[in-house]
């Protein structure tokens, strides 16, 4: 695709979002967002330098273990779980990868529970998962992962809502407009399809980039199954001569 | 037909959750992992500028507190410069200020609170001088997607009157929403910001 050179395109503003992808703010099945959601409209804002700028991570900053929730939370043992990798590439809306950008990941155990102070479901906390980790995109926008799959939980929504298995993630792009938090879920689960929460993206084929499917081919013979997952962030307009910041 | 034009969709938003302390902030969520851990402290010794502290609440439509809202800032140094290369910088600040810190709202007094200095003005759009301000991007359980938003600081009158994105707003007493009051407490320079995500005083949020 041509186009400005990749170090040329951090300094140009962001496609405007297409809002119809993402779930509106007000979603009376799922609850919470009820009271939680503004009422006015946005003020739609043209990019300035406090838009197109964003915060940069090093890999100093990110231990060795940082990317492998099966060991970096085990005291005595490994975690209790299907041992699987979730891999893939962030881009963004030009096709482009986004290099050297921080990826965050968290979830629940294989019993549906969270490590979290304020989660009290039944199903047992495992000693050896901690249940996040962190990677930086590489040159190409390529990251991974190694962790346990997370089991579905049940959330008072309904009295009989149930989240399907899912690992949420935090991106953050070249610019502070594009962080994105997801979630990620997996092919063939029959509760994606009655959660309240992934039915507040009314664009079902929205709903299906949020499910990765299984890579036998990335997969570990005689040790661990693949999920590959990509992620798409806001693409910078790549027309340097339209969008000057200042003077047009 | 035509050709197709080939671009490729944005992922959706899912909210954060309950538990995006897990993820971002697990020393909140109740345990220690990473050697390094991302905080609210933008400062360090070396740091130029005026300290300041950004304090505040979350609250809901009915005027409850939201304890469990993670929030980040984005800000320019006291030359109104990002840490970012289009803004001139390639490297990382000598003085180590990267410009961006996150945080939780506390699960008891639902406070949130960031240890910053205070950025200087920035070039805006056609040259024109935009008021010093923070960029906020806040996200938790109920909110679907990131909403961005924007504190400027109460003793910057003159600039804040002349600013170009403030006075995009239409309805002039929502301008006030942005605005952070400043005090004293001891040694320390607060400002406070408070953020409505609904009723009367919604803050104003921006599509960017």
């Amino acid at each position: 695709m041509p186009g400005p050179a990749i170090s040329d395109m951090s300094l140009s503003e962001f496609i405007q979002r297409d809002r119809n992808i993402h779930p509106p703010a007000y979603t009376p099945t799922y609850k919470t967002s009820v009271a939680r959601s503004p009422r006015h409209a946005l003020l739609s804002l043209q990019n300035s330098l406090s838009e197109i700028t964003g915060p940069r991570f090093g890999h100093n900053e990110l231990g060795p273990l940082d990317n492998d929730l099966i060991r970096n939370y085990a005291k005595d043992g490994d975690p209790i779980g299907e041992r699987i990798i979730v891999h893939g590439r962030v881009l963004d809306e030009n096709g482009r990868p986004v290099p050297h950008t921080l990826v965050e990941f968290w979830q629940a155990n294989a019993g549906g529970r969270y490590r979290h102070k304020k989660d009290a479901y039944l199903a047992p906390i495992d000693p050896n998962f901690g249940g996040c980790g962190r990677t930086l995109t590489d040159e190409n926008g390529y990251y991974y992962f190694r962790t346990i799959k997370p089991g579905p939980y049940p959330w008072r929504n309904y009295v009989n809502s149930w989240r399907p298995a899912h690992i949420h993630f935090s991106v953050f792009g070249s610019g502070f407009v594009q962080r994105l938090i997801t979630q990620m879920y997996f092919e063939g689960d029959p509760l994606i399809k009655i959660c309240p929460i992934v039915k507040t993206i009314p664009d079902p084929d929205a709903v299906e980039r949020l499910i990765a499917p299984l890579d036998l081919n990335a997969s570990v013979p005689l040790d661990t199954l693949a999920y590959k997952f990509d992620i798409v962030l806001r693409g910078r307009r790549s027309t340097l001569f339209e969008n000057k910041l200042e003077g047009n | 037909m035509v050709q197709p034009l080939s671009y490729f969709y944005e992922t959706p938003s899912q909210t954060a959750g309950p538990y995006v302390h897990i993820g971002l902030i697990p020393q909140q969520a109740g345990f220690d992992i990473f050697e390094t851990n991302f905080g609210s402290a933008l400062v360090g010794p070396d740091t130029k500028g005026e300290r300041i502290i950004v304090e505040g609440r979350v609250f809901d439509g009915t005027g409850t507190l939201v304890r469990d809202a993670l929030l980040e800032i984005w800000q320019a140094d006291p030359d109104g410069q990002y840490n970012h290369p289009a803004s001139g910088q390639e490297t990382m600040a000598s003085d180590g200020f990267r410009g961006w810190g996150r945080t939780g709202t506390d699960f008891e007094t639902g406070v949130y609170r960031f240890a910053t200095i205070k950025p200087g003005a920035v070039v805006g759009r056609n040259g024109r001088m935009m008021a010093p301000h923070i960029n906020l991007w806040i996200v938790a359980r109920g909110i679907n997607i990131g909403l961005n938003t924007r504190l400027y600081f109460s003793d910057a009158t003159q600039a804040n009157a002349e600013d170009p994105v403030l006075n995009l707003i239409e309805q002039k007493v929502r301008r006030q929403t942005l605005i952070a009051e400043r005090s004293r407490r001891g040694d320390e320079v607060i400002y406070t910001f408070d953020v409505h995500l609904q009723g009367d005083q919604e803050t104003v949020f921006f599509d960017p």
